[in-house]
């Protein structure tokens, strides 16, 4: 090394250590702090190990794998239409939108198409199904930054949702409602009508949420410049979603992907925000409820008539070969792997799901922040604990 | 008023301060706890209590009830006495509190001179029982709390106290029953009529007072001792049963108390217009309309409490130190100057 010998190399090292003697004399002892399992503000069990020094955070670790339930090994044991009961409990907030990827891979799979009603009826509980979980976020954000109001609302109106979805599929939280090929069920009568004043809620939602917490002072006190992602940083962890899409980034599944879905025939936009920072993940969040609400509208006027169901045989044989599905879901991109050897179940399935990479950037995002920026931040990245530890 | 005994002072002094907090403040204290409940459900659209007593009115009680059968843990390595000693400072601060503020024109616990003086001496004792209870709690929770509290605390005073400074020039006095009879017997630009409550002089004095009061209640948007989303409910956090109950009380009761102090000093206290301050009637009617003004300052307080998100701890200071203070030292300037010109 010979840069060892250049002078100003020496005149830098001897700098830099006498810093060192300098901080260590006022320097306090660091502490350790484990924030969860269990903790208010981890809402399931995600425990992040913060190395404080005072009230800055020197090293941030998330901890995971306290939910883990094991759903990639137990498909392997379960028919394929059993599978769609455990994926629903992925992420528990927009459970129906976890079903459409691995039917999807199914379906390609057995080249099989679904008919076009079920195509619409599909999207149109996806997005439902997106409303029901970031509607929630929305109001979260605001307990985590102490205002507790937000989430009464946001429970009061999300539950009109849930309501829709159990219309029609029979489950408020766990729908196993899609099959290979189709749906269970065609609508319930009334429910187009019903479904259409219920968006007119969420929309007011939204403007009350706009009024409430973006509008507000502290809030974007602080939100605006907390925790900020830039795109390159974000894409090289893997974020996907409103997390990215926040970093300016376009880059929308829905739009771009093009598998099995009918969004690529409807009238919509893909909202961007250039900041990269808390306010901005969160108010791409509350743009895309809106424009679920119209993808929505949109679906229920141009719903096609005809069956719900293809032409599958009753006991579904997958035959052998590889597929790899995934969709732009509330949390961000989910994935399933499906690799079949021509079974009743499949040989593997691997589930690429957005809350475990969106909480892998943490450790980067968390230095040097303070204590309640740490909880501000992982609340704006929107993980849910199923959809990490699955 | 007279008594038909004569009583020593320290006796008369007894029988206001048991009769007055059982009499005045218990019942008192459940209505103003039962409307702000009322109220802060409806701002959440939900019911709020139904079920314990008419509409929920008993609410307190069962509360008080449920708290007292439970188990009183003290964790292992705390510093036992001053963790058991805690709740009890914070209460005391805030029953002291009341002792100062009148209720009609004989209606008083204690008469001092330097009344106003007193209570916001009184009202800092609570940050010594906070930062007891941080540091005894053996937890980093606990420990982060009631650092931030005494930051917090020892930061909002200073407003707290220059925002009453104004209306003591004004006034003259220190002597909290004497501010009432000035505002009761003032004028407005040399009209009368509704004597000259200080919110109309000091609105400025009012606001900044009403922060800082939101500051030292520990209460959204400066809740960061008790941040329940990041430090779970930072010196709380130990706390089970009674002695949890006692520093809740003491939140609600300081909230409470706190406001009859806005009240008292920027409303008028029990005086309304149209009556002769001097008029015994007010020995009954006054504890009645203090208490209105008090309810109105509080639903004032608590629809801040519910709306607003929380500061980060350094933004807090910010706003004490650069525009809270800056504020009400230019308050007390210009009243300052105004008292002389006038």
């Amino acid at each position: 090394m010979t840069a060892l010998g250049d002078t100003r190399q020496l005149a830098y090292i001897a700098g830099q250590a006498s810093d060192a003697r300098v901080n260590v004399e006022i320097e306090t002892e660091g502490m350790t702090l484990n924030i969860g399992p269990q903790h208010p503000a981890t809402h399931g069990t995600l425990r992040v190990i913060v190395k404080l020094d005072g009230e800055r955070v020197v090293a941030a670790e998330p901890v995971m794998g306290y939910m883990h339930r094991g759903y990639e090994k137990l498909s392997e044991v379960r028919t394929y239409p059993q599978v769609t009961t455990l994926v629903n409990r992925i992420d528990w907030l927009g459970s129906f939108a976890n079903e459409v990827p691995f039917i999807l891979a199914a379906e390609r799979l057995m080249e099989v198409e679904a008919p076009p009603r079920a195509r619409w009826i599909r999207t149109a509980l996806f997005e439902l199904s997106r409303i029901a979980n970031v509607v929630l976020f929305l109001g979260d954000m605001g307990v985590q930054l102490g205002a507790v109001t937000p989430v009464f609302f946001a429970f009061r109106d999300r539950e009109f949702v849930l309501n829709q979805i159990e219309a029609v599929t029979g489950g408020r939280f766990h729908p196993n409602f899609d099959r290979i090929g189709g749906l269970k069920d065609d609508l319930p009568k009334g429910w187009i009508e019903e479904t259409k004043g219920v968006l007119g809620r969420i929309r007011r939602f939204c403007d009350e949420m706009e009024d409430l917490v973006t509008g507000n002072e502290i809030f974007q006190a602080r939100t605006r410049g907390i925790g900020v992602i830039p795109a390159d940083v974000g894409l090289a962890y893997g974020l996907s979603g409103a997390n990215i899409r926040a970093s300016g980034v376009d880059w929308d599944l829905r739009r771009d992907g093009g598998v099995g879905l009918v969004h690529d025939q409807l009238d919509w936009k893909v909202w961007t925000h250039p900041d990269g920072d808390s306010f901005a993940r969160y108010w791409v969040r509350l743009q895309e409820v809106r424009e679920a609400c119209d993808i929505v509208e949109q679906v229920l006027d141009g719903i096609p008539s005809g069956p719900v169901m293809a032409k599958v045989p009753r006991i579904i044989k997958v035959p052998a070969g590889e597929a790899y599905v995934e969709t732009e879901n509330p949390l961000g991109v989910m994935g399933y792997y499906v690799v079949s050897k021509g079974d009743l179940v499949p040989y593997r399935v691997k589930i690429r799901s957005a809350s475990f990479n969106n909480i892998s950037i943490t450790p980067w995002l968390l230095e040097g922040t303070y204590v309640p920026d740490v909880i501000s931040i992982l609340a704006s990245l929107y993980f849910i604990l199923g959809d990490i530890d699955r | 008023m007279t008594f038909a005994v004569e009583l020593a002072w320290w006796q008369q002094t007894g029988i206001r301060a048991v009769v007055g907090l059982l009499a005045v403040l218990l019942p008192a204290g459940t209505l103003v706890y039962l409307f702000l409940f009322k109220m802060m459900s409806f701002m959440q659209s939900r019911l709020g209590p139904m079920e314990a007593g008419p509409y929920g009115s008993l609410q307190l009680l069962a509360e008080v009830g449920k708290f007292l059968q439970k188990e009183d843990i003290i964790p292992r390595k705390a510093d036992r006495i001053v963790f058991k000693a805690a709740p009890f400072v914070v209460l005391i601060s805030t029953f002291l509190l009341v002792l100062v503020i009148p209720a009609g024109p004989d209606a008083w616990f204690i008469d001092v001179d330097t009344g106003i003086f007193l209570a916001l001496a009184v009202s800092s004792i609570s940050v010594i029982g906070i930062l007891m209870a941080g540091w005894a709690s053996s937890s980093k929770y606990s420990l982060m709390g009631g650092l931030r509290a005494a930051g917090q605390l020892v930061a909002y005073e200073l407003p707290l106290v220059l925002a009453v400074m104004g209306v003591v020039i004004q006034a003259g006095t220190l002597n909290v029953q004497d501010i009432v009879m000035a505002q009761a017997t003032g004028e407005i630009f040399g009209w009368g009529g509704i004597g000259n409550p200080f919110i109309f002089t000091q609105f400025l004095g009012f606001a900044i007072f009403l922060v800082a009061v939101q500051a030292e209640l520990t209460q959204p948007p400066f809740d960061m001792p008790v941040a329940e989303s990041e430090i779970v409910t930072g010196y709380l956090t130990e706390y089970t049963g009674l002695r949890f109950l006692l520093f809740f009380i003491g939140e609600f009761a300081t909230a409470g108390i706190f406001s009859a102090l806005a009240a008292t000093l920027f409303l008028g206290g029990w005086y309304v217009p149209g009556i002769d301050p001097t008029n015994d009637l007010f020995n009954v009617l006054g504890p009645a309309i203090l208490l209105g003004k008090v309810v109105l300052v509080a639903f004032l307080i608590f629809w801040f409490r519910f709306t607003y998100p929380r500061f980060r701890e350094d933004q807090l200071q910010q706003l004490a130190w650069k525009v809270l203070i800056p504020l009400s030292l230019a308050n007390i300037v210009v009243t300052g100057i105004l008292k002389v010109v006038f």
